[in-house]
């Protein structure tokens, strides 16, 4: 069988960055992309530096996906933003650049991708949701608020590609520890962790678990699903 | 008017690529006066979807130009520009010349 191709979103670093070295490992034809440039290398990993919600950017590095590997099996949009503020201290520029990220990002993805997976009546994305959306945390009120959007669209998504044979669902992790979180005082993390099912950090391999379920072939009846780690 | 031979041949490229995953019994015909959509037309909604889609790919191959065949201009025209492959074509090349 030929190798799966992935494309993961937000791979300089975190979540991403272990996400494409799990999905190399195991065979998959690994195309990524972030801002910068990634700070380590992996063989079978294909790497574009641009803005998620740079529109022509995306498109471009779309057209040399179907170019040079004929389509696109698999959609993942880790590629996220947060900023923990109090609304009253939360400056319009920050809101722009959260929801440019999150939601306008995660929509040229999705759109871009599907074109490609529906010539091949196949598809999976992938969407990236978060426990602050359930949890309604204070001090994430745009971060929560984008990825609500994020699950919105995943969810509507699922109905209008399902002709086409692409399924969309979201993993919704707990914190994980990596940078988009470094910032946060220990006592409010603390605060959250009490407040799942189960109280631990999450872990990469958390997430991982969760795509896994979510490209595999047998899965597709599952669409429009949002999963939540640690009982949130 | 009459249409850029380089937009038909995308269009009718377009078609080849539907015809690829369409039953025999509803291969659509190269043809400008083919019908697409509304009365008639060959193609239900998710049908036209897929159609422009491969339009837009392959308007851009053949052109080395980009453009958004269905936005709120297209959908809000008194007579809708996916009726037929010519009225398609018509369209396309007037999103063209205005992007010369």
């Amino acid at each position: 069988m030929d190798k799966k191709r992935i494309l993961i979103t937000g791979t300089r670093k975190g979540i991403g960055a272990f996400l494409a070295s799990y999905y190399a490992d195991r065979g998959f034809q690994v195309i990524g992309c972030s801002r910068g440039e990634p700070e380590w290398e992996v063989e079978g990993y294909r790497h574009f530096s641009l803005d998620v919600s740079d529109e022509r950017r995306v498109v471009e590095m779309f057209a040399v996906i179907r170019e040079e590997y004929g389509g696109l099996d698999i959609l993942v949009n880790n590629a996220g933003v947060a900023s923990m503020n109090h609304i009253l201290l939360t400056p319009c520029t920050t809101v722009r650049k959260i929801l440019d990220t999150n939601v306008t990002g995660t929509f040229l993805f999705c759109r871009e991708a599907a074109k490609l997976m529906q010539r091949g009546e196949f598809g999976r994305i992938v969407n990236f949701a978060t426990v602050a959306t359930p949890l309604k945390l204070e001090g994430e009120a745009i971060y929560a608020a984008s990825k609500a959007a994020v699950v919105s669209l995943t969810e509507v998504l699922a109905r209008e590609l399902a002709p086409f044979g692409i399924t969309v669902n979201a993993v919704g992790p707990t914190p994980v520890k990596t940078d988009l979180i470094r910032s946060v005082p220990k006592e409010k993390m603390d605060a959250l962790l009490e407040r799942q099912a189960i109280r631990r950090f999450g872990q990469m391999e958390d997430i991982s678990n969760v795509i896994d379920f979510f490209i595999k072939p047998e899965s597709n009846f599952i669409t429009g699903q949002v999963i939540y780690l640690g009982g949130v | 008017m009459a249409a850029d031979s380089r937009i038909t041949n995308a269009l009718f490229s377009a078609i080849d690529e539907l015809n690829d995953i369409r039953p025999q019994d509803q291969q659509l015909e190269k043809s400008l006066d083919t019908v697409l959509f509304g009365q008639d037309g060959k193609l239900d909604s998710i049908g036209l979807v897929s159609f422009i889609v491969a339009a837009e790919q392959k308007i851009a191959q053949e052109t080395g130009r980009s453009i958004t065949l269905a936005d709120e201009r297209a959908m809000s025209q008194k007579n809708s520009p996916f009726r037929t492959v010519g009225t398609l074509a018509d369209y396309c090349s007037i999103l063209l010349a205005e992007g010369e």
